[in-house]
């Protein structure tokens, strides 16, 4: 071959081209603009909704009628999307300016790590106050404060992702957008958010999951003795539950469960598959996501012509981002005026912080004394050995079914998405069931409160297990099998040293979800009936529905202290092995 | 063929779909064209240093290169010699510890606006197609959509990629992913073109087919920048392809060690004798200075104690690759001429420098001429099975600086145990901290295979293996 001159083969005019396009347009294109025609008029009529007055003195009563149940579901729906738009702009802004800024890294990754950690169940409270003033007379207060629990428990996961793949962006890539002096807004959009656009699919998905829980948990809730309920599955589940109808619980559920499944099927599903392209792999990947939401998006022309239609707008902003300036770093740095900028920067932020710490230490003084932390201290104990308890039963029950089906493809298949699902369906959902269980033989909540925490923990590690196997390369296998390497030596030598990095990362997960769950799950109702067991998540409960601010704050701060130093002393180190000895 | 199409391709090919005249697209402020023998890169008194134990680590020092247009220069050497380094000094990708680099006598505060680069891995965003690739340099610069296609459809016909312009890198070939590098970096029509490795990621074929177009476009005074840095560990494309080559040498760090100026004819033929000589001279500069050092180190025992840790570093070669060189050299009698090995291998003579590196710093074998011979010692090696080799390795590899290092510490100490760390303290005075790992990387595989030590993974700490002292 050579370097050819000519022209490029003959085209057809755009214009023809572009009618050409429309003149084909096939039932499929009918169908899709169909569906988006009544999901725009879903969202706008379900939304009219959140701006509905209200009142604080009002008495919240909810309809357990279950034909409300679809209009319930759609409410809980756009909240769940509204917390993940709110995500990702806060991803995309914490990100990157962690990313860039050398200062403002130092004190936003570790607080995003302290974040990460922090039982977002106990700040309900605080949110719900807050927006409610911040909203007067307006639904719209508790609708935020529930968004923001749904966004709690989803931006940072996707935050650190993201700041992780900007800061480990391939260095080639880096210097291909320097050299070619991309503009600032060229190099985001064209460069680092693709490159980190897998990831941020998957933390989404898996942040979502997590979210369900969050919605439930927040759209009925207790502050102060008053009682609050938004419109939503949560809430109606809440209601039956109050009322002792299991009949009606069933119905939550199995719309729940519905919902559950929908999402994923029309938007996750879609959506990874469509993230394939962003692989940064220069061959063909062996292992496709596909889905078929996405193929018979892909059939009909809609993208096409969004595309199309889009590009002038995307053209334009390109142009007015320009005013952002060129991708460029300078050669020469003055290190004096860095020092200076430096030292100025560790002052201010070490100032301000110290300054907080001072007030809230008076605050808490003034109000209880600093012995206040001494309670929580010995109740954490308590929720410890149940987590740790937790962790190991679900270990020792899941790991084996887990390796049993990530060793076989046909079992993977069927229950790969089962899992998936089972671990986002809020386990909150499911509590009733096991309180009606609990009274009716007699078991008392301090044991089974570790049944309630593991209801939504455990689907991590097994979910994780399955993995782990399924990445045990089978020559492996075979090479065991060749050697007769079989029962306990084969789990020693084999098994378990090939699954331990996902059993980290399953572990880990499980364990800060069980701490995060104790919160509603050392406390539980059903009917008139309320259970209480002892621990550090009724402590926080029970400050939470008392309006007690110093006790909450001590409850969360001491949950916080176990949760980071269980991760730093514990599974940091373990992450640390399975990185360095057991990588595969 | 390619050459006789490139002729026509100025008056008329450019006019390509559009029907109006238009070079690929310029951006407002282009500089007029430089004529030829205008100095177009400089560098005055260049260092490069990163921070080891010691303070800062030169890895090059006392650079003075000028770039004119019309010229290509070659920027060759080993791994390690700071060429890559170089070209993004040049390129304003990195910042220089002292002295300064110029684009057309302004001194640079950022990015080169006069360069633009092709990458060794291609560096193409997988997520765009072929034309939005090239496209991007220009999109960069604010040029209009529609003159930007124009222009991109041009120098994608012009590199030979028409018909690929939708579709996605990880559909294509190696080679035809280059010719997108190519193809985006030229149609920005930079000053200077920077190569870095260009080809050195494609199979032989691929390489020589994209090497020889390149060149043909460059006669043809169609290529549309006005000079070329290319950097090569390869000599042979150095001289094909160079009016320049500049050597750089690695130690004690990188430094112009000598510049080859290129006479020859274009289309150059390979089996010239002119070509054969330079390459055999241009072989003997990257190898010469250390071969002499080592030789007479070789015949003065006094001296061979005299080699530290910091002055004779290990090659990258590991004990299998040696001793396979080891074997082939005494299946030819004991001597034969590097670069016809290389040949029959299907390598270039560049790949098999760190073995031959090796060999000569274990005393198994030494360079004379273009010849590699093998010494005693190194035909008893060569000779030996797999038992007896290892004693006959151990008895060479303990006067290699750093495997006695490690040795004498470890005997030194009751437990006979180090951790690595003491020796990257150590080394870290002489290497940056990369180099420390692979100095200590090919020390672990050669102590290993002697059986003089142990390297404990998991605790970072070397023992003395047991057995050692009975086996030599």
């Amino acid at each position: 071959m050579s370097f050819k001159a000519g022209g490029a083969p003959p085209r057809a005019p755009l214009s023809s081209r572009f009618a050409g396009r429309l003149s084909r347009m096939t039932w499929v294109d009918v169908v899709v603009a169909a569906a988006v025609l009544v999901l725009l008029y879903l969202v706008l009529r379900v939304g009219q909704g959140t701006t509905v007055r209200f009142s604080t003195d009002q008495s919240v009563t909810v309809d357990t009628d279950p034909s409300r149940l679809p209009y319930d579901a759609a409410r809980s729906l756009l909240r769940m999307f509204a917390a993940l738009a709110a995500s990702i702009v806060f991803t995309f802004a914490y990100a990157y300016v962690a990313a860039k800024s050398r200062r403002l890294e130092r004190i936003l990754i570790p607080a995003l790590d302290i974040l990460q950690s922090v039982p977002v169940l106990g700040f309900l409270t605080v949110a719900v106050t807050g927006f409610i003033a911040l909203f007067p007379g307006s639904m719209l207060g508790l609708e935020c404060a529930s968004i923001f629990a749904i966004f709690t428990s989803q931006a940072w996961n996707m935050t650190f992702g993201f700041y992780h793949s900007l800061t480990s962006l391939p260095r080639e890539l880096d210097e291909l957008s320097r050299s070619f002096r991309f503009t600032k807004w060229m190099r985001f959009w064209k460069v680092e958010v693709p490159a980190g656009m897998i990831g941020l699919v998957w933390n989404g998905m898996m942040s979502f999951g997590g979210g369900w829980f969050f919605l439930v948990a927040s759209e009925a809730i207790s502050v102060n003795n008053k009682d609050y309920a938004l419109p939503g599955v949560g809430s109606y589940a809440g209601a039956a539950v109050t009322d002792g109808d299991l009949g009606k619980v069933g119905w939550a559920i199995l719309t729940m469960a519905v919902m559950v499944i929908g999402v994923n099927f029309l938007f996750w599903r879609p959506l990874t598959a469509w993230a394939e392209r962003f692989k940064n792999e220069q061959s063909e990947a062996t292992e496709i996501q596909r889905s078929v939401v996405l193929d018979f998006l892909r059939r009909s022309n809609w993208p096409r012509l969004l595309g199309t239609s889009l590009r002038p707008v995307g053209r334009a902003l390109g142009r007015a981002a320009r005013v952002f300036g060129t991708d460029d770093r300078p050669l020469t740095v003055d290190p004096a005026r860095r020092r200076t900028g430096d030292i100025t920067f560790a002052i201010v932020a070490g100032g301000l912080i110290l300054w907080g710490l001072v007030d809230l230490g008076f605050y808490l003084d003034d109000r209880t004394g600093l012995g206040v932390f001494g309670e929580p201290l010995v109740l954490g104990l308590v929720t410890f050995v149940r987590v740790v308890v937790l962790v190991a039963v679900a270990t020792v029950v899941w790991v084996p079914i887990g390796v049993r089906i990530g060793f076989s493809p046909r079992l993977t298949r069927v229950a790969q998405p089962i899992v998936q699902v089972l671990a986002s369906f809020p386990a909150n959902f499911l509590f009733p069931i096991a309180v009606w269980f609990f009274l009716r033989t007699g078991l008392s909540i301090d044991v089974g409160g570790i049944l309630l925490m593991a209801l939504g923990a455990q689907w991590y590690i097994l979910f994780n297990t399955i993995a782990g196997a399924m990445s045990i390369p089978a020559d492996l296998r075979e090479a065991m099998d060749d050697l007769g390497v079989r029962g306990w030596q084969r789990w020693k030598r084999l098994i378990l040293p090939g699954i331990f990095p996902s059993y980290v990362t399953g572990g880990i997960t499980a364990s800060g979800g069980a701490w995060n769950a104790s919160i509603v799950s050392e406390v539980v109702t059903f009917g008139g009936t309320t259970l209480t067991a002892t621990g550090l998540g009724a402590y926080i409960a029970q400050a939470t529905a008392d309006g007690d601010f110093p006790r909450l704050i001590a409850g969360v701060a001491v949950m916080s202290l176990y949760v980071v130093g269980l991760n730093r002393l514990l599974w940091r180190r373990l992450y640390r092995l399975a990185d360095t000895r057991y990588a595969l | 063929m390619a050459l006789k199409a490139l002729r026509k391709l100025r008056p008329t090919g450019l006019t390509g779909t559009t029907g109006t005249p238009t070079g690929p697209a310029a951006p407002a402020a282009t500089p007029p064209r430089a004529a030829d023998g205008d100095v177009l890169l400089e560098t005055v008194g260049l260092t490069k240093s990163y921070a080891g134990a010691d303070g800062e680590l030169p890895v090059l020092a006392g650079i003075d290169l000028k770039v004119r247009a019309g010229e290509i220069v070659a920027l060759l050497g080993k791994s390690g010699s700071g060429k890559s380094t170089l070209l993004r000094c040049l390129a304003g990708l990195i910042p220089t510890s002292s002295g300064t680099v110029s684009y057309r006598g302004e001194p640079l505060t950022g990015a080169n606006p006069g360069t633009a680069m092709v990458f060794q891995t291609f560096a193409l965003l997988p997520w765009l197609t072929v034309q939005q690739n090239v496209e991007l340099g220009l999109e960069a610069r604010g040029v209009p959509a529609e003159e930007r296609a124009r222009a991109a459809v041009q120098a994608i016909d012009l590199i030979g990629l028409d018909g690929f312009e939708s579709a996605y890198p990880k559909e294509l070939s190696g080679g035809m992913r280059q010719r997108v590098g190519f193809a985006r970096a030229l149609v920005v029509e930079p000053d200077v073109l920077m190569m870095d490795e260009p080809f050195s990621a494609l199979d032989v074929l691929t390489a020589e087919n994209l090497r020889g177009e390149l060149m043909e476009l460059w006669e043809s005074g169609q290529f549309p920048t006005r000079a070329v840095v290319l950097v090569t560990h390869n000599i042979e494309e150095a001289v094909l392809m160079a009016d320049r080559i500049v050597v750089l040498g690695s130690r004690p760090y990188g430094t112009i060690r000598e510049t080859v100026e290129v006479d020859l004819d274009r289309p150059r033929d390979r089996d010239a004798p002119a070509f054969q000589d330079l390459i055999d001279r241009v072989y003997r500069i990257m190898t010469g200075r250390q071969k002499e050092a080592r030789l007479s180190g070789r015949t003065e025992p006094a001296d061979q104690d005299k080699r530290t840790v910091a002055g004779t570093p290990l090659p990258a070669a590991t004990v299998d690759g040696l001793s396979g060189l080891a074997e082939m050299v005494a299946h030819r009698g004991g001597r034969c001429d590097l670069a016809d090995l290389a040949d029959e291998l299907g390598l270039d003579v560049d790949d098999m420098l760190p073995q031959v590196d090796a060999l000569d710093l274990l005393g198994f074998a030494r360079v004379s001429g273009d010849d590699l011979v093998l010494t005693e010692a190194g035909s008893a090696f060569a000779g030996a099975d797999v038992q007896t080799s290892k004693p006959l390795f151990a008895r060479a590899a303990t006067e290699v600086p750093l495997v006695k290092l490690i040795t004498n510490s470890l005997r030194q100490r009751p437990d006979a145990a180090v951790r690595a760390g003491f020796f990257r303290d150590l080394l870290a005075h002489h290497f940056t901290s990369e180099q420390v790992e692979r100095q200590l990387e090919t020390a672990t595989d050669w102590g290993r295979y002697a059986e003089l030590y142990t390297y404990d993974a998991d605790r970072q700490e070397y023992r003395l293996d047991e057995g050692a002292s009975a086996k030599i």
